[in-house]
């Protein structure tokens, strides 16, 4: 009985897990097939596979320009937060002040009040700090992370004081200590905040769309958006597919390679 | 009055003292000021301040002559607005319909896929993968697949007789293929935390209950269940969170319509915002957002949070 019931439930999840990856089989297949075939839809087609699709994208895309600008949004917003988010996170973890607690919460906010929520009154401030336009604008409101700054506090806190101790001893000072002992052993916890923040950037869309109006200072996301508007009023959809496959794959194909890795630093976010 | 002076002192006994002690002459509040500075003055220029300015922005309404005066005007038109109602009626809707089916879809994933094997292990990874997409990519996707007539799911349909369906174009269709693209990208999300949570329920426990005369669905009701309070505690307030502020897809697939029949709240405010260049009516918007989104998450935090502590 309790086996039968296992295998049925397995086969039930092994369907409905099919159904799930069949968006991307057909970007897979769409995007292999040249032309504009009558059966594009067709997830098991007869006709000749190559590359024509991915050359055209590239072509009339600026995959090269959006490639470099999410690049350096992501690599700017994730350098500025392992700063910010290691030092809160280390002054919640250790020091003790007072009003620590209500600081904390005060934080903690903005993981309900998030950019997207607030482009409004954000776009008003990019304006007047003259930030409206630039890839700095469109990373300026992540540089501080109260998810990241919670992640690290939390890490903190599972690295016995006695390294510390021991440290502070000889004589190091904060700066040192952290730089030199706490992060090295924090590295798991790092590791797994930069995985969630690069996710979270690189598929970023309606801050980006706001926050930058020329066509140079645009990210993946926007440029796909555009993109993918324009062949798809042509009907070119095997184009459509491979300009989504080039704009989402570099992360898909990460986290099929790393992806223990990856499964691991999103739980790791939400447990504790 | 004694006793309050003795609490408000430094805790003698707090172990972080100690540590501070080993380092004399230095004033407690340079670490302090110095570590929480960075992020809190990023916090205030993005989050604090507006919120307090879009606050401000929503009462402010302007007069004759370029001068501008406190009121309720924007609130007024706001509550007048059809368009508001229809977008603020449909994220209702959008959130009901997104996040019982996504969280149910993802418990029965993580349950049925709970044991590491390597079939197991492939069909997580294709439950999975939608979260490291863009939504936007999804949508350019899902423009394909629901395209009526030559798209795909119409296509497959076709060979069981089923005639075209305009998905996105109908207006009682419309939100629903919105809600399914949505269930589609953010299952594997949630699957990947109820799986954790699963493996951290104790196999004692379940045994006993069975020992107990426990049926499966006793067990799953009574064991598995409450132990996955935290779980629960965490999912759905990024569920509400998610509800709110996941539009990528209206705003490239449907631009809220037909006839306002996708329109959710952060798309009108997006609406107000970039295309009417309304700000008074963007920022009453946006504050009703933010406080329905504060409301609804930590109520169902604390809802849940508190369920979890009577349970165990």
């Amino acid at each position: 009985m309790k086996a039968e019931w296992r295998l049925l439930g397995l086969l039930a999840a092994s369907a409905a897990a099919l159904v799930w990856v069949v968006p991307f089989a057909w970007m897979a297949v769409a995007a292999l097939r040249p032309g504009v075939p009558a059966d594009i839809a067709s997830l098991t087609p007869a006709g000749p596979l190559g590359l024509r699709n991915f050359n055209e994208a590239w072509q009339s895309g600026s995959f090269p320009l959006w490639y470099l600008n999410t690049v350096v949004v992501c690599g700017g917003i994730l350098a500025v937060q392992l700063v910010t988010v290691t030092a809160a996170g280390y002054a919640f973890a250790r020091l003790t002040f007072p009003g620590r607690d209500v600081l904390f919460a005060l934080f903690l906010l903005q993981l309900l009040l998030v950019p997207p929520l607030l482009i409004v009154p954000n776009l008003a401030t990019l304006v007047s700090l003259h930030l409206y336009d630039t890839l700095l604008g469109i990373m300026a409101p992540y540089f501080a992370s109260a998810f990241g700054t919670f992640l690290m506090r939390q890490t903190f806190r599972t690295i016995p004081r006695d390294y510390e101790e021991a440290a502070m001893l000889e004589g190091a000072t904060v700066p040192a200590l952290i730089r030199h002992v706490l992060v090295p052993l924090a590295r798991p916890g790092l590791a797994a905040f930069a995985i969630i923040s690069v996710t979270a950037h690189w598929n970023e869309f309606l801050w980006p769309l706001m926050a930058v109006s020329s066509p140079s200072s645009q990210v993946l996301t926007v440029g796909l958006a555009s993109f993918a508007s324009g062949a798809e009023a042509g009907s070119a959809w095997g184009i459509v597919a491979a300009g989504t496959f080039l704009a989402a794959g570099p992360l898909l194909l990460l986290f099929l390679i790393f992806q223990r890795r990856f499964v691991a630093s999103f739980v790791f976010s939400g447990i504790k | 009055m004694s006793l309050c002076a003795a609490e408000q002192g430094p805790p003698l006994a707090n172990p972080g003292l100690e540590l501070r002690r080993l380092v004399p002459g230095r004033p407690r509040w340079v670490p302090v000021v110095a570590l929480l500075a960075p992020a809190f003055l990023f916090l205030t220029a993005f989050t604090y301040w507006p919120v307090l300015r879009v606050l401000f922005e929503s009462f402010m309404v302007g007069r004759f002559a370029g001068q501008r005066a406190l009121g309720l005007d924007n609130y007024r038109r706001l509550f007048a607005d059809p368009h508001f109602a229809r977008a603020a009626w449909n994220n209702a809707v959008y959130a009901a319909g997104t996040i019982a089916p996504s969280l149910v879809l993802a418990l029965l994933f993580a349950l049925a896929l709970r044991d590491t094997t390597r079939l197991t292990t492939v069909l997580r990874t294709f439950v999975a993968m939608p979260l490291m997409i863009p939504l936007v990519a999804a949508a350019a996707l899902f423009s394909f697949i629901l395209l009526p007539g030559e798209g795909l799911l119409d296509f497959y349909l076709a060979k069981l007789g089923v005639p075209a369906i305009n998905w996105l174009g109908d207006t009682d269709l419309a939100l629903g293929s919105v809600v399914a693209i949505t269930v589609w990208k953010n299952t594997g999300y949630y699957m990947l935390f109820f799986l954790a949570g699963l493996a951290g329920v104790p196999q004692q426990l379940l045994d006993a209950a069975t020992i107990d005369g426990a049926g499966a669905w006793r067990r799953f009701r009574n064991v598995t269940l409450p132990m996955l309070g935290p779980t629960f505690a965490f999912v759905v307030p990024i569920a509400v969170l998610n509800a709110l502020t996941q539009v990528d897809h209206v705003v490239t697939m449907t631009q809220g319509g037909p006839a306002d029949a996708t329109n959710l709240l952060l798309y009108y405010i997006y609406q107000q915002a970039a295309q009417n260049y309304d700000v008074g009516l963007a920022s009453a918007a946006t504050v009703i957002s933010v406080a329905a989104l504060l409301a609804l998450s930590l109520t169902s935090f604390h809802l849940l949070e508190r369920g979890t502590y009577y349970e165990s």
